[in-house]
Formats: structure tokens, C-alpha cells, sequence
């Protein structure tokens, strides 16, 4: 049985933590276990009620002992939330609602009986899916960074133990000199994986080597892409992971004192990674004399306001130390003078979950995996027009057509399939060309997209190519610190030039005017948002200069969208005057023209609201 | 020592002096429009651009601010820092078209007119947010009156929450230092309006008691002394009067 002093008793040592671990396992006494996703996603779709009846449940039935029920982070299938699944069949349950709980109880957990309406159907075959790893989503997924998150309690320190915690920073802290360390993950080929992709081992080297008693290690959870949340899940749902990587950092750096900086608006990550410190701490993981080697290494949480340019690395710090976050010219790079004019290693979430994987499994595992220059998994945030989207984690080097088609199972309604926006409102549009193409940092750069933090929009024939430049270019603007000239002004000229285009005015000149100025930022801004801010414009003119001709030229949106650009008007020959448009309309803008005959449709009091389109049955009204 | 080379001639200077003061020093013309030696150098305006070259890989870095490294090389007028400088001056120009310095650059780079003439300017009042107002308040007079508020397109030059009740102590040095001359200073007897690009007050003047002259503004004068150390009735009369 447990042993309640163990809970709370510091490990003092290597062989500590592994009589601890093997201790928990052994006081583990329920066969079943019953998840329940607490992420952010879920807890949207009313997951704490379901996570309590369940607890209720369960003891109503007296299964308590045997069946166990977890609360874990998220499993990146938001969007079929919440989600429920038994382990250790991983029999999966989606869409699950209160008045489920307890006939799942009763039939699956007590009589081992599937309960289909509550499985995940494949929407192009109708097949129900049993089991986790056989949901198309997952099947393509190599989880290595994120599986996990569906089997431990974020709260709770002995589950991750339980999971094989902590044994990368006792076997560093145990066996490995800070520069093997560093070795190690340089030989793994780890790139940065909130953005810039740097090689992480070269830049913990250059930390190491740069000279000063006191050196930082922070951690960035300033994630501010719009429909990118994986650093959030990742602090969320397994926190310690994180805490792990940047104690193994700190150690083989040489620093004493770590940062996690985290944004606001992430209140669960917020109270998750403070819950992980306090818990680390107390067990002697953090803090004084970790694991009794005498090392030492605390972490503080920062909190961010919010703005995305505080992601930037200038800015961060400068956040951090009480200054407004704005980017300074980084000629000398942070690792060498960075927070407080020391040297700082300034790694994102999704890095540092790495790095105990590393450890623990070797740099040559780590190095099998992926392509070229671009090794191990990335996780995406996988959106936009596709039958799946949510978290997915794939290798490196897995196409496009198989995150979109495979993965996110394709594009619903029949559509044909446009571009994908790859790298956050910075990045690129790919066209269908480049569907199979390798995802990786360098390929993805090669097209004129990027990794970024790995947001990924997929969009349909629906969509305006244009209309799509301006919403991100004016997402950009908006972020803008506004310091440097090519940013500020520049983006400002730019989305100026695109609402012209849009509203029919563009002049012949435009796209010549955008590239400049896109250039110019690119090469001129001061910061790296200034300087990767062209991309959605470049890329576009790039791969689809045609939407922009017919905007300009022909003053015409090919996929409708632009308002002042598209004309609804009627199909005479296939209208047969059923008048469905006609009680649609807000405008009286189409009128009877008696039995049988086309309606007609009065394009000065036409708004464009596209009602009848959507209405009619016989595609009798078309936009142009 | 550093050894360089820039435009293809070769120079030293010790380290961490920055491209622009080897430049300067050497006679080389690289337009400058935030920095001023007497403020920390700020990187904002851009026009100081200049093509560095290193283990075989070029970049646009800013001369106010890069430090020199032993055999890198420089170009102040490539091309691609032309290109840029361009397109970045015609931006300037479209935002500050009143500005004489402005335009005279923008003539030195062939610029007539700003591609940009068409899109309507929406804030028209020349500053460029080049930030020495703020620094040569905070660093050389000590105040710290003024700031750059806001973010992005929305970013201004104002007092601190646009309060009339400030620090400022109506030196001018903001106004001396704008390079597009969007503070201005207007000095009617009794009162000096100090006018900032989103924000106005007004400072009252010390009367001389001996000739009656108005001839400074009284929260100046306090400020000295209270930095001086000397009382404020040494400043009873003017400069003239107190021989
Ligand atoms: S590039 Fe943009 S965000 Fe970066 S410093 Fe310049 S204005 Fe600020
Ligand atoms: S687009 Fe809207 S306003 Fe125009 S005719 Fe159709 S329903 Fe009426
Ligand atoms: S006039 Fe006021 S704002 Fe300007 S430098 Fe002097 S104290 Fe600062
Ligand atoms: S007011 Fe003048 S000195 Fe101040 S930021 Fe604007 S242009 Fe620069
Ligand atoms: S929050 Fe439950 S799957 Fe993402
Ligand atoms: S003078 Fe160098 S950026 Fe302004």
C-alpha cells in the first residue's frame, strides 16, 4: 500500500528516484483506466463534469481500486471533444456527454460491451473506429512528444515518474559531463521548434562557452500564432516534461536560474506549470541541491501580456526584466548577451520536450528519424478547410497530401483542394504542386513557406488568395511593434495596396510595389516578425499571380469572395421559377417573372449576400 | 584592433565601435536619421542600412548599430542596400512629405515622388517615430517627459497618457534634435507652448526682476536648480541682469 510519507519525501539521490518509480508501480492496483481530456479544447465542451460523474460513478458502482479515472491534458482531437478514452484497450469515446457516463460504466467498463454511438466514424466509409491508434487522425501520428499527454495527470508528479520521468536529468546528472551532454544533442540533429529553427545543440554550445558566472535558460510558451496551440497543450498537459528539459539545459549550460514565460491568456498552463514547480521542487528534482549533486536550478514563471511580438526573442527578454517588449537589434546573439546582458538559451516548449526523449533513448534513435537537416517529430496545428483538424504530431519529412488527405482525411464537401498556409500568419501559401512535398525546415523554406511554430491552414477553391494575403497581413500589421520604418510603414502600405486590389482598384504597378516593399521588410526590418512578415504576400504573388491578375486586370475575384469584385446572377436555363432565392433575398433583389420563367435578379439592389446561391437547388445562380 | 574593410578600402578602429562611427571617421557617407551621438543608438529608421559579408554569406545589417569584426566586409552602397534604402526613404517620404530632410534625401536617391502618393495617409504631423525626442529627454536632459506610445501603425510620439500635467520642463531639446521638425517650440512672452506630435502644453516663463524680459521657463529654471543644487532665487533676474 502507499506509503504517505513517500509521497512527500525528497529524493536524494539517483537510486532514490528509480526505487520511487519502481515503488509506484508496484502499489498500482486498478486494471482499468478510464481518461478523461481536460485540455483546454475538451474543458470548452464541458469535460470537468464528465471527468466528476465519472468519479461518481464509479464509486456508486463501488469499482473504486479497480478503475481508475484520470484527467489528462489534451490529446489533440479537440475538435470531437470531449474525449474519453478506456485504457489500457484505448478504446475510444468522442463527443462525450454527461448522461454517457453511466452507461459506459455499466456496459464497456463492467461489461466490456462497445457502445457505437459513441465511436468515431470515418466519414467517407462510415466505419466506426474501436480503438485510438485505428482513428485515421492518429494512425498516420508518430507521437513521441505528445503521447503522453493522454496517459498521466499534468498534476500529478508520481505519473509522470510512473511514466519514466525524470530518468533523462538522473541519467545526465549521474553519468554525463555538461559537454557530453551538449554533444548529445547536437549529434541528434534537434532544430528549434518555435520558429527560426536554429540548431539547438550549437546554441547551447555557444551558451556554455560564453563567458559569465550567471547564465538564464528560458522557456517560451509565448505561443501568439492564431490556431496554433501545441506549446500551450504541451505546458498543460505535461508539464514536467518541460521542467526536465530545462533542468537538463541548465545543467549543461551552466545556468542557476530559468524562466517559463508564458502568455495570460493561458491560465491552465499557467497553473499547470506552477503546480509541476512547486511539485519538483519538493521532491528535490528543482530548486537547491537537485537529486543531492549539489546542483542548483530554479525556475520563475514570467507572465506575458500577450503580444505576439513578445514570441520574438529581443522582446521576450525585455519582457521579462519589466521592459516593454520590443525588439532590440540582436547583432550579438542572446545566447551570448541576452536577458540582463548574460547569456541566456532561450528554448521553446516543444524543444525542451524533447530533450528528456533524447536522453533517454540517444541521440543516434533521435537522428533515425526524419530527413536531411530535419530530424524527430514536429507537432502542427492542423486547421482550416479538412474533415480532422486538431494536434498532430508526424516525422519530419512526411508529405503535405498525407497530413492533408491522411491525417485531416481531405476536404469535406466535395471541394477542391487550394493552397495550404503553413508557419503562422508569417508563413507561406503552398499551392497544389507542392502537396508532396517533404515538411521539413528546408524544404518548406525552399517553397517560400516555413516551419514556423507549425500552424498549418488548409484552404479550398472557396478561398481568395488575395482576401487570404490581406487577413494575415493585416494580422501582422496589427502586431506590428512598430519600431523599424520597413515594418510599420511598410505593412501598412502593403495592406493598403491589397484593399485597393480588392475593392477593384488595383493598378497595373501593384504587384511590382508589393514585392519591393516585401523585400524590403525582409531584408530591413529590425526583428524577425518584420522579417519573415513578406511571406504571405510573396508566396501568393508566387504561386498563384493569377488570382492577383484577374483582381487587378480584369477587376474579377476567381473564388467570389471579394465583395466589390463578384456579381450574383441567374442561370436562366437551368432556373425554373420556384422562388426559393426570392424569399431568401434581404435586398427584394430578385423578382417573379411568372410559372416556369427565370426569375430575374436586379443587380443594383443586389448586397452580395450570397443567400440565394447558398439556397438554390438547381445551381441556377452563379457568382462571377 | 579591428581590421575591416568597407567599399573595398581597408580600415581598423577599436572594438565595439560600430560600422557607422568607422564610416563617419573615414569620411564615408551613410544617411543616418535616429542616430545622434549624443543618445544610445536605437535602430529604427533603417536608412543606415549596409551590405555585411561573413563566412561567405551577405546580409543587410544597420551601421548605427553593428559592431565591427575583424575582417568583415562592408559595401555602404550595393545594390541590394540601395534597393532597400529606397523603398524604406519613399516610405518616409510618404509619411513626412513636409519634411525637408526627408525630401532632400529622397532627391539625393532619385526619389520624385513617393510610389505610396496614392494610399491616403491617414497621420500627417512629419514625425517618423525615429525615437531621439524621447531618448535625448530621458538620457541627456534626464527627464523622461516624452515617450513613443502605442503599438504599430498606432504608435505616437505623446506625454505619458496624454496627461497636460507632466514632467516636461520646456528645455526644447526634443525639438532641436527631431530631424523632421515635428515639435515645435512657440514662445509668446508669458507662456512657451511646447507642441509634440500628439500632445501640447504650456510652460510658464520667469519674468527678469531687474529689465522685466521673459527669459526662461520657470520649470526649467527649478530643474536646474534642483540639480545644481543652488537656490531658485539665484535666478531672479536674467543672465544679463545678474552682471
Ligand atoms: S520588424 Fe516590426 S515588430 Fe520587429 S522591431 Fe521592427 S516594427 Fe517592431
Ligand atoms: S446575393 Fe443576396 S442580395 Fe443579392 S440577389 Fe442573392 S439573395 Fe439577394
Ligand atoms: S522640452 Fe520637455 S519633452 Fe522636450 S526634451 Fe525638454 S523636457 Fe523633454
Ligand atoms: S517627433 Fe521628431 S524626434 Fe520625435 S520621434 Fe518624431 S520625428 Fe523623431
Ligand atoms: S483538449 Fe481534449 S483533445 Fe485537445
Ligand atoms: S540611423 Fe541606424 S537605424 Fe536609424
Amino acid at each position: 500500500m502507499v506509503n504517505i510519507e513517500m509521497e512527500t519525501c525528497r529524493l536524494t539521490d539517483y537510486a532514490d528516484l528509480e526505487s520511487y518509480r519502481a515503488n509506484l508501480q508496484a502499489k498500482k492496483t486498478e486494471n482499468k483506466v478510464i481518461t478523461i481530456c481536460c485540455g483546454t479544447g475538451c474543458l470548452a465542451y464541458g469535460a470537468s463534469k464528465i471527468g466528476q460523474s465519472f468519479k461518481d460513478e464509479i464509486k456508486n458502482q463501488g469499482l473504486e481500486g479497480t478503475v481508475s479515472v484520470k484527467f489528462t491534458g489534451c490529446q489533440g482531437f479537440c475538435e470531437r471533444g470531449p474525449l474519453v478514452v478506456i485504457r489500457p484497450e484505448n478504446i475510444l469515446y468522442q463527443r462525450v456527454k454527461p448522461e454517457d457516463v453511466s452507461r459506459i460504466v455499466t456496459e464497456t467498463i463492467r461489461n466490456d460491451l462497445i457502445l457505437d454511438d459513441l465511436l468515431y466514424t470515418i466519414p467517407s466509409t462510415n466505419e466506426k473506429v474501436r480503438c485510438e491508434e485505428d482513428v485515421p487522425f492518429y494512425k498516420k501520428q508518430l507521437r513521441l512528444v505528445f503521447g503522453t499527454n493522454g496517459y498521466i495527470d499534468p498534476t500529478s508528479l508520481d505519473d509522470y515518474i510512473q511514466a519514466g520521468g525524470y530518468q533523462a536529468l538522473n541519467k545526465v546528472l549521474s553519468s554525463m559531463s555538461p559537454d557530453e551532454v551538449v554533444d548529445e544533442i547536437k549529434i541528434s540533429g534537434l532544430r528549434g521548434r518555435g520558429g527560426g529553427g536554429f540548431a539547438t545543440g550549437a546554441k547551447w554550445e555557444i551558451t556554455r562557452e560564453a563567458p559569465g558566472e550567471l547564465k538564464y535558460v528560458i522557456c517560451n510558451c509565448d505561443e501568439g500564432d492564431p490556431g496554433a496551440f501545441m506549446d500551450r497543450s504541451l505546458m498543460e498537459g505535461n508539464p514536467h516534461s518541460i521542467i526536465e528539459g530545462m533542468v537538463i539545459a541548465a545543467y549543461a549550460v551552466g545556468a542557476r536560474q530559468g524562466y517559463i514565460y508564458i502568455r495570460n491568456e493561458y491560465p491552465v498552463a499557467l497553473k499547470n506549470s506552477e503546480i509541476a514547480i512547486k511539485k519538483a521542487e519538493e521532491k528535490g528534482l528543482l530548486g537547491k541541491n537537485i537529486l543531492g549533486t549539489g546542483f542548483d536550478f530554479s525556475i520563475k514563471i514570467s507572465r506575458g501580456g500577450g503580444a505576439f511580438v513578445c514570441g520574438e526573442s529581443t522582446a521576450l527578454m525585455a519582457s521579462i526584466e519589466g521592459r516593454t517588449g520590443e525588439p532590440r537589434a540582436n547583432y550579438i546573439h542572446t545566447s551570448e548577451k541576452g536577458l540582463w546582458e548574460r547569456p541566456t538559451l532561450l528554448n521553446n516548449v516543444e524543444t525542451l520536450a524533447n530533450i528528456p526523449l533524447i536522453i533517454n533513448k540517444g541521440a543516434e534513435w533521435f537522428y533515425g528519424i526524419g530527413t536531411g537537416n530535419s530530424k524527430g517529430t514536429k507537432i502542427f496545428s492542423l486547421v482550416g478547410k479538412v474533415h480532422n483538424t486538431g494536434l498532430i504530431e508526424v516525422p519530419m519529412g512526411i508529405t503535405l497530401r498525407e497530413i492533408i488527405y491522411e491525417i485531416g482525411g481531405g476536404i469535406p464537401g466535395g471541394k477542391k483542394f487550394k493552397a495550404v498556409q503553413t508557419g503562422g500568419p508569417s508563413g507561406g501559401c503552398l499551392p497544389e504542386e507542392k502537396l508532396d512535398l517533404s515538411v521539413d525546415f528546408d524544404e518548406l523554406s525552399r517553397a517560400g513557406s516555413m516551419m514556423g511554430s507549425g500552424a498549418m491552414i488548409v484552404m479550398d477553391e472557396d478561398n481568395c488568395m488575395v482576401d487570404i494575403a490581406r487577413y494575415f497581413l493585416s494580422f501582422l500589421e496589427e502586431e506590428s511593434c512598430g519600431k523599424c520604418v520597413p515594418c510599420r510603414e511598410g505593412l501598412k502600405r502593403m495592406r493598403q495596396i491589397l484593399d485597393r486590389i480588392i475593392e477593384g482598384k488595383g493598378q497595373d504597378e501593384d504587384i511590382e510595389l508589393l514585392i519591393d516593399l516585401s523585400e524590403s521588410l525582409t531584408m530591413g526590418a529590425l526583428c524577425g516578425l518584420g522579417g519573415s512578415a513578406g511571406n504571405p504576400v510573396l508566396s501568393t504573388i508566387r504561386h498563384f499571380k493569377d488570382e492577383y491578375v484577374a483582381h487587378i486586370q480584369e477587376k474579377r475575384c476567381p473564388a467570389g469572395v471579394c465583395k466589390p469584385l463578384i456579381r450574383y446572377y441567374i442561370v436562366e436555363a437551368n432556373c425554373n421559377g420556384c422562388s426559393l432565392c426570392i424569399k431568401e433575398c434581404p435586398a427584394d433583389a430578385i423578382s417573379f417573372q411568372g410559372k416556369k420563367q427565370p426569375v430575374k435578379l436586379d443587380q443594383d439592389k443586389c448586397t452580395k449576400c450570397g443567400a440565394c446561391y447558398d439556397i438554390c437547388r438547381l445551381n441556377a445562380v452563379e457568382v462571377k | 584592433m579591428v581590421t575591416l574593410t568597407i567599399n573595398g578600402r581597408e580600415f581598423s578602429g577599436a572594438s565595439g565601435q560600430t560600422l557607422l562611427n568607422i564610416a563617419q571617421k573615414a569620411g564615408i557617407d551613410i544617411p543616418t536619421l535616429c542616430h545622434s551621438h549624443a543618445v544610445s543608438d536605437y535602430g529604427a529608421c533603417r536608412v543606415c542600412l549596409v551590405e555585411v559579408e561573413k563566412r561567405n554569406r551577405k546580409r543587410l545589417v544597420t551601421a548605427c548599430l553593428y559592431p565591427i569584426e575583424e575582417g568583415l566586409k562592408v559595401a555602404t552602397d550595393s545594390e541590394r542596400v540601395i534597393k532597400v534604402r529606397k523603398t524604406i526613404i519613399e516610405l518616409l517620404l510618404a509619411r513626412a512629405p513636409d519634411s525637408n530632410d526627408i525630401k532632400e534625401l529622397a532627391t539625393k536617391y532619385g526619389i520624385e515622388a513617393s510610389r505610396f502618393r496614392d494610399v491616403t495617409e491617414t497621420s500627417n504631423d512629419n514625425c517618423i517615430l525615429c525615437g531621439l525626442c524621447n531618448r535625448v529627454c530621458a538620457e541627456v536632459v534626464g527627464v523622461d517627459a516624452i515617450s513613443l506610445v502605442n503599438r504599430g501603425t498606432r504608435r505616437e510620439v505623446a506625454l505619458p497618457f496624454y496627461d497636460e500635467t507632466n514632467d516636461c520642463i520646456a528645455c526644447g531639446a526634443c525639438s532641436y534634435i527631431c530631424p523632421t521638425k515635428a515639435i515645435q517650440m512657440k514662445d509668446t512672452k508669458e507662456i512657451r507652448t511646447m507642441i509634440w506630435p500628439n500632445s501640447k502644453a504650456d510652460f510658464k516663463m520667469q519674468q527678469c526682476e531687474s529689465c522685466g524680459v521673459h527669459y526662461a521657463p520657470v520649470k526649467q529654471l527649478e530643474y536646474i536648480a534642483l540639480k545644481s543644487g543652488l537656490s531658485v532665487s539665484e535666478f531672479n533676474n536674467c543672465p544679463d541682469c545678474r552682471h
